[in-house]
């Protein structure tokens, strides 16, 4: 295999990792909020026991996400040199700025958040939980900002000749505001509510299943439901807002979306099907005109298709664009009916009882973890083949210093540290929730050190 | 070309990137203060034989370990937007390097956090042993890079890297790599000699004396060393003998740490430490500029700030970042270790 196409796969495998972390951090990050403001306000103790069940939590998550996410950082100097070279003067102040206003944020009060239940005053560290969330949350705007432009790039012009070519900042605004950052930006901050909502729903909805913890999953359920309603039903909003970005900024990907070939005409929208790059044929369930509608609310309306771009610039995966992306509206489309019937079943004060309702809600923390997979697989692999969207291609991005030899071996090396940290993940994931959460009021009962320490040597 | 001459603008009398060039020294040089001593704490871990002891130990930088680390990614996205050239081309030409850097960068924090989620003694020795050879691995390895960078790679007029795969490894990375080790351990023993009570604090007392017996012997080795072949580093402390004030002071600093050591003050053992680092950065800083990596097939390949900064635009957005974000990091830096002063307090929800 060529070094680009094994770069490709390192970047897409160690970035794929990573991504099943942060949106986690980010979503329990705000339920967390959630749970200890209502236990500022109110003083119930349930509320307390949640925050800090539902931290412990998020400590693992945080932890994987951060090792993995240097790695990231790391990968676009040693992976994509000709890349970094061209965009280091946009993406590299994104993520100058992702470091000094997020990471900081975010790692400086972590400290707090997890070992400072006992040392600050509950104040304290309801500020320390809310910096933490906020640090995850800018983290994403910032590493969205930057993914953005290489999708929609504005606010730059190309300096330089031949090798030495590179995109420069000409309006940092223009650039941080690039015409597909906000919806996408909003697409992926739902969809890290989603992941960690739906976690919560999960756990608490299997401790109902197996009779433990009962008051404690009630009231947890009681916030974290509506939660999930509402925001699956607002990823449908975004989610259209973005595909009209795209509509207008990257037709292209669009067709690739909904495997749309003719030059010009009225395009289907398929709710399954399959692709053959070949015939050019899509076979599959589909409504008629159904995308030209949803673009300009009239089914005649005349969206190009990939035959209108030329061959070398448009995507060459086009069923697994397709099929990664109808996978992912499926089970968005999945999640609003599963949470809306959840919902409507609470009201009707029948949940705790309906044991097929709860078994599906303890699977369902599975399903925002595969949209936010799917759904950033359909974006970057429709962006392809450029890698900084109509002005650098992915074939001219990758490190010529790095052999082929070398991306094998350390392929290898992450797909065995990935393996190891992944059961290691799961397993404590499940120790954690097994245990569960201490329902016994939170006492300060902490040894003397030097107690302990001189104990043990004598 | 004359890069430099794109560069109109000033600041305190100093170009963007000269401004840059400093920023980013003062970044991992804080780094390099924060993370050196957790991972020299970690680096000194299996010397510490009682399993109670270990877990003070590692609850002494449990609750900052991953704030430290956060200085390395600011270090590594200021570099990336400030000199992407160099980012590029340090990043791809020592590719294997780094790969085993981050792989042992994971390994640590997977350490750390799974250590004593398990009662068992071979799962709590098992991740003690990971945790403390990653450690010590990363100080070599770092101080291994900072040798390389300091030497000047192997790199062709485009900046790409063309020395074999295993150039890195050569005696000068190894001595600075084994410096820096001697050093961090110093540092983390220092840290956790204010960290502890009782017998451990002893016991660590001992490795004080032994860790800084230890970095001044490389230390001596370096500056012999750089003395001796690395004349591109000694050439501006020939030309203005004023900078020989710096290695002057830096030994000072130095004699100092044993000094305060055996008065028993840890506290100002600690800060000399931190100045000794921060002094060690001045003087490689003084020795490359305006050179940030050198290359060694031909000097006019190169990369200096100029010709591998970012655009000025670009650079003065960051300085106005860095203002306003600096601050705010000093602030945060400042209300954990408040909140966790004094000696480590275990209780249920310590590692």
């Amino acid at each position: 295999m060529s070094v680009e196409i094994l770069a490709r796969i390192q970047f897409a495998f160690t970035v794929a990792f990573h991504y099943i972390y942060p949106p986690l951090s980010i979503g329990l990050g705000l339920l967390m909020v959630l749970f200890e403001g209502r236990y500022l306000a109110t003083g119930k103790e349930v509320f307390h026991v949640l925050a800090r069940f539902w931290t412990k939590i998020f400590a693992l998550t945080f932890g994987i996400g951060v090792a993995t996410g240097i790695v990231m950082e790391f990968e676009f100097g040693t992976n994509w040199a000709a890349y970094s070279r061209f965009v280091g003067d946009i993406f590299g102040s994104a993520l100058a700025a992702e470091g000094l206003f997020a990471f900081a944020l975010e790692s400086g009060f972590l400290g707090i958040l997890l070992f400072g239940w006992n040392r600050v005053s509950k104040r304290m560290h309801f500020v320390a939980t809310v910096g933490v969330w906020l640090g995850s949350m800018f983290s994403a705007v910032w590493i969205v900002v930057a993914n953005s432009w290489q999708q929609t790039p504005t606010g730059y012009h190309l300096v330089g000749e031949g090798l030495k070519v590179r995109a420069e900042i000409t309006d940092f605004w223009a650039m941080v505001f690039n015409p597909s950052s906000v919806d996408r930006l909003m697409h992926t901050w739902i969809g890290a509510f989603l992941a960690g909502g739906f976690l919560v729903v999960s756990v608490h909805a299997w401790y109902l299943l197996k009779g433990k913890h009962i008051e404690i999953s009630k009231t947890a359920l009681k916030v974290a439901l509506p939660f999930v309603a509402i925001v699956s039903l607002a990823q449908l909003a975004t989610g259209h807002s973005s595909a009209e970005g795209v509509a207008e900024n990257q037709p292209a990907k669009l067709a690739a979306l909904e495997g749309h070939y003719p030059d010009t005409a009225a395009a289907d929208m398929y709710i399954m099907g399959w692709v053959d790059n070949e015939t050019q044929e899509v076979s599959g369930i589909a409504i008629p005109g159904g995308l030209s509608f949803l673009l300009d609310y009239d089914f005649e309306h005349p969206v190009p298709g990939l035959n209108a771009f030329p061959e070398d610039e448009r995507p060459t995966q086009v069923n697994a664009v397709f099929q990664f992306y109808h996978l992912m509206v499926a089970i968005g489309m999945t999640l609003i009916g599963l949470s809306l019937f959840a919902v409507f079943m609470l009201y009707r004060g029948k949940l705790w009882n309906h044991k097929l309702l709860l078994r599906a809600l303890v699977l369902s923390a599975l399903l925002p973890q595969l949209a936010n997979q799917f759904g950033w697989f359909a974006a970057e692999m429709g962006r392809q083949p450029w890698v900084v969207y109509g002005l650098l291609k992915t074939s001219e991005a990758f490190s010529l210093a790095v052999s082929a030899q070398q991306l094998k071996f350390s392929l290898v090396l992450f797909a065995v540290l990935y393996s190891i940290l992944f059961a290691l993940f799961i397993y404590l994931l499940n120790k954690k929730i097994v245990h569960g959460p201490d329902d016994k009021k939170l006492l300060d009962y902490r040894p003397k050190q030097a107690a302990t320490s001189d104990f043990y040597s004598k | 070309m004359d890069y430099q001459a794109i560069y109109t603008q000033t600041l305190f009398g100093l170009d963007y990137p000269t401004l840059w060039f400093l920023v980013i020294g003062g970044v991992f040089t804080g780094y390099a203060i924060l993370d050196g001593f957790d991972l020299g704490a970690g680096a000194l871990h299996l010397f510490i034989r009682n399993q109670d002891h270990r877990r003070i130990a590692l609850n002494a930088v449990g609750p900052v370990w991953d704030g430290n680390e956060v200085w390395l990614v600011i270090g590594g996205g200021a570099l990336f937007a400030g000199f992407p050239n160099v980012y590029a081309s340090l990043f791809s030409g020592l590719y294997i390097p780094f790969m085993l850097f981050l792989a042992m960068l994971i390994f640590r924090a997977v350490s750390i956090e799974f250590r004593s989620k398990e009662k068992m003694l071979w799962w709590r020795k098992m991740w003690d042993t990971t945790y403390a050879i990653s450690s010590a691995t990363l100080a070599l390895a770092l101080g291994a890079v900072m040798g390389n960078v300091l030497q000047g790679i192997p790199l062709n007029a485009a900046g790409d890297y063309v020395g074999t795969g295993w150039d890195f490894i050569n005696p000068y990375a190894l001595i600075v790599g084994a410096t820096t080790l001697a050093l961090f351990m110093m540092h983390g023993a220092l840290y956790l000699a204010l960290k502890t009570e009782g017998d451990l604090n002893e016991f660590v007392g001992i490795w004080v004396k032994r860790s800084i017996i230890a970095f001044i012997l490389f230390f001596l080795m370096t500056s012999g060393y750089t003395l001796l072949f690395m004349d591109h580093l000694v050439v501006r402390l020939k030309e203005y003998p004023i900078f020989l004030l710096l290695p002057l002071i830096a030994l000072l600093s130095i004699a100092n740490i044993p000094r305060l050591t055996v008065k028993g003050n840890y506290t100002m053992a600690f800060v000399f430490s931190s100045i000794t680092v921060s002094l060690l950065f001045v003087l490689s800083a003084v020795g490359l500029y305006p050179e940030l990596l050198r290359s060694t097939v031909d000097s006019a390949y190169s990369l200096d700030v100029y010709n591998s900064a970012a655009s000025e635009k670009t650079l003065g957005i960051m300085l106005l970042m860095a203002s306003i974000g600096a601050p705010l990091v000093g602030l945060y830096t400042f209300i954990v270790y408040r909140s966790f002063r004094g000696t480590v307090k275990l209780d249920e929800h310590s590692y």
